[in-house]
């Protein structure tokens, strides 16, 4: 905890709030019940801006900014909601919906799916571009764990936490674009990693059912992500 | 006597499971009969789609020749249009499908997995489309209720607005899969 704050006031939704200098708009939304959505933003993980979910329109730029990596300023005039955001939030769901093939009816992560939430959320009824039932496979070699591409998207949510708490680094991003894919090691399939200790935390964090725990059928795949916020704490405050 | 709104229900490449959430209204159908009428569907008898519908709810993706004609047919006789759960509004499990070479997928259930007389069917059973498509990528589609299948509280809500004149704002009411 910073000794002397440097405390700035801003507004949000016309809303005025205080922050430290050093708070990203996201954090200092949630800390004032102001929803924004996000999904590869996850409270005690450095932050990347790769879903560009939490998108936000600051006065004065013509800019979109994703909020989980925009610092606040002084006299910052933000708005979380508005119909050119709504817009490009939805299409952004949509493009994710229409990537890989997820589909709900039959995933271990039905009902506790953080990409299932968001279209529930921000009332995508329907995909407007047309599906691509990309061919992505499934590693089912590890032990404990399987990985589904089919469900991935790419929010590195996995990468970060094994490189940041876990210390292994296994998880990594191999390719470009739609032909990205998360990978163990040097894309060696999961159940030969030297590296992966089978903590499980990359599973625990995954917004979806692409990463999931053997044995679990539909539905069942619910995930615990409490650990993480509390294990960053304990680490910065000693 | 006050006319009553012509309501169709269609059945695609789906499992039933939304024709039996519209069923789960329960009570409510009761209270419906009053105000619509019932003039095509898989739980009635007549075999042609009417002319002019007002509201038609089509269950299942478009995954067959058949599929195509009837939905084409029903979209040109209808006033609004509902794609009705999930294998309607993205293709859900009948597209896993898409994966797969429409011969590949044929092969697998008349011959590899077919014990007694091995073969393709020539007759009745319709062709197949090489993609399995949700319903508004064919025609355009009014009003989409996701969920697999949608809660018959849902399927009510809607028809209830549409009945009114309103198309249904589902925004938080229905998600995809269950």
């Amino acid at each position: 905890m910073a000794s002397a704050a440097h405390v700035v006031t801003l507004t949000i939704d016309g809303r005025d709030v205080s922050a430290n200098a050093d708070d990203t708009v996201l954090e200092v939304a949630r800390e004032n019940g102001i929803f924004i959505p996000r999904l590869c933003n996850i409270d005690g993980l450095t932050p990347v801006g790769a879903c560009r979910l939490c998108l936000i329109e600051i006065k004065g730029s013509p800019k979109l900014v994703p909020a989980c990596v925009a610092k606040v300023t002084e006299g910052m005039e933000v708005t979380t909601k508005s119909e050119r955001l709504d817009r490009y939030r939805r299409v952004i769901l949509e493009m994710l919906f229409a990537e890989r093939n997820h589909i709900c009816s039959v995933c271990v992560s039905n009902g506790h799916c953080e990409l299932q939430a968001l279209a529930l959320d921000i009332g995508m009824t329907h995909v407007r571009v047309p599906y691509r039932y990309l061919r992505v496979g499934i590693d089912a070699s590890h032990d404990r764990f399987i990985v589904d591409h089919n469900r991935c998207v790419l929010c590195t949510r996995c990468v970060r936490v094994c490189d940041e708490i876990e210390g292994a680094h296994t998880w990594d991003l191999l390719g470009r674009g739609t032909n990205s894919r998360v990978i163990t090691d040097l894309h060696q399939p999961w159940g030969e990693s030297d590296t992966c200790t089978s903590c499980g935390k990359c599973v625990n964090v995954c917004p979806t059912g692409a990463l999931s725990i053997k044995g679990h059928s539909v539905a069942e795949m619910s995930k615990r992500k409490q650990f993480l916020p509390y294990l960053t704490l304990m680490r910065t405050e000693k | 006597m006050t006319t009553k709104a012509k309501v169709a229900t269609v059945w695609l490449d789906g499992c039933s499971g939304c024709h039996m959430s519209f069923l789960d209204m329960d009570e409510r159908l009761v209270g419906l009969a009053d105000k619509i009428e019932l003039v095509y569907s898989p739980l009635v008898d007549n075999k042609v789609f009417p002319d002019d519908v007002d509201v038609t709810l089509v269950e299942g993706a478009v995954s067959s020749e058949d599929d195509l004609a009837k939905i084409r047919k029903v979209r040109a006789h209808t006033k609004v249009l509902v794609s009705l759960g999930d294998c309607a509004v993205t293709g859900n499990v009948p597209a896993m499908r898409n994966h797969f070479d429409t011969i590949d997928v044929t092969n697998r259930a008349y011959f590899e997995n077919a014990a007694l007389q091995q073969q393709l069917p020539c007759e009745v059973v319709p062709k197949l489309l090489d993609r399995v498509r949700p319903v508004h990528e064919v025609v355009k589609v009014d009003v989409h209720i996701p969920g697999c299948p949608p809660p018959a509280d849902v399927i009510h809500f809607a028809v209830a607005e549409m009945l009114e004149g309103r198309l249904p704002d589902l925004t938080g009411k229905t998600r995809f899969g269950m």
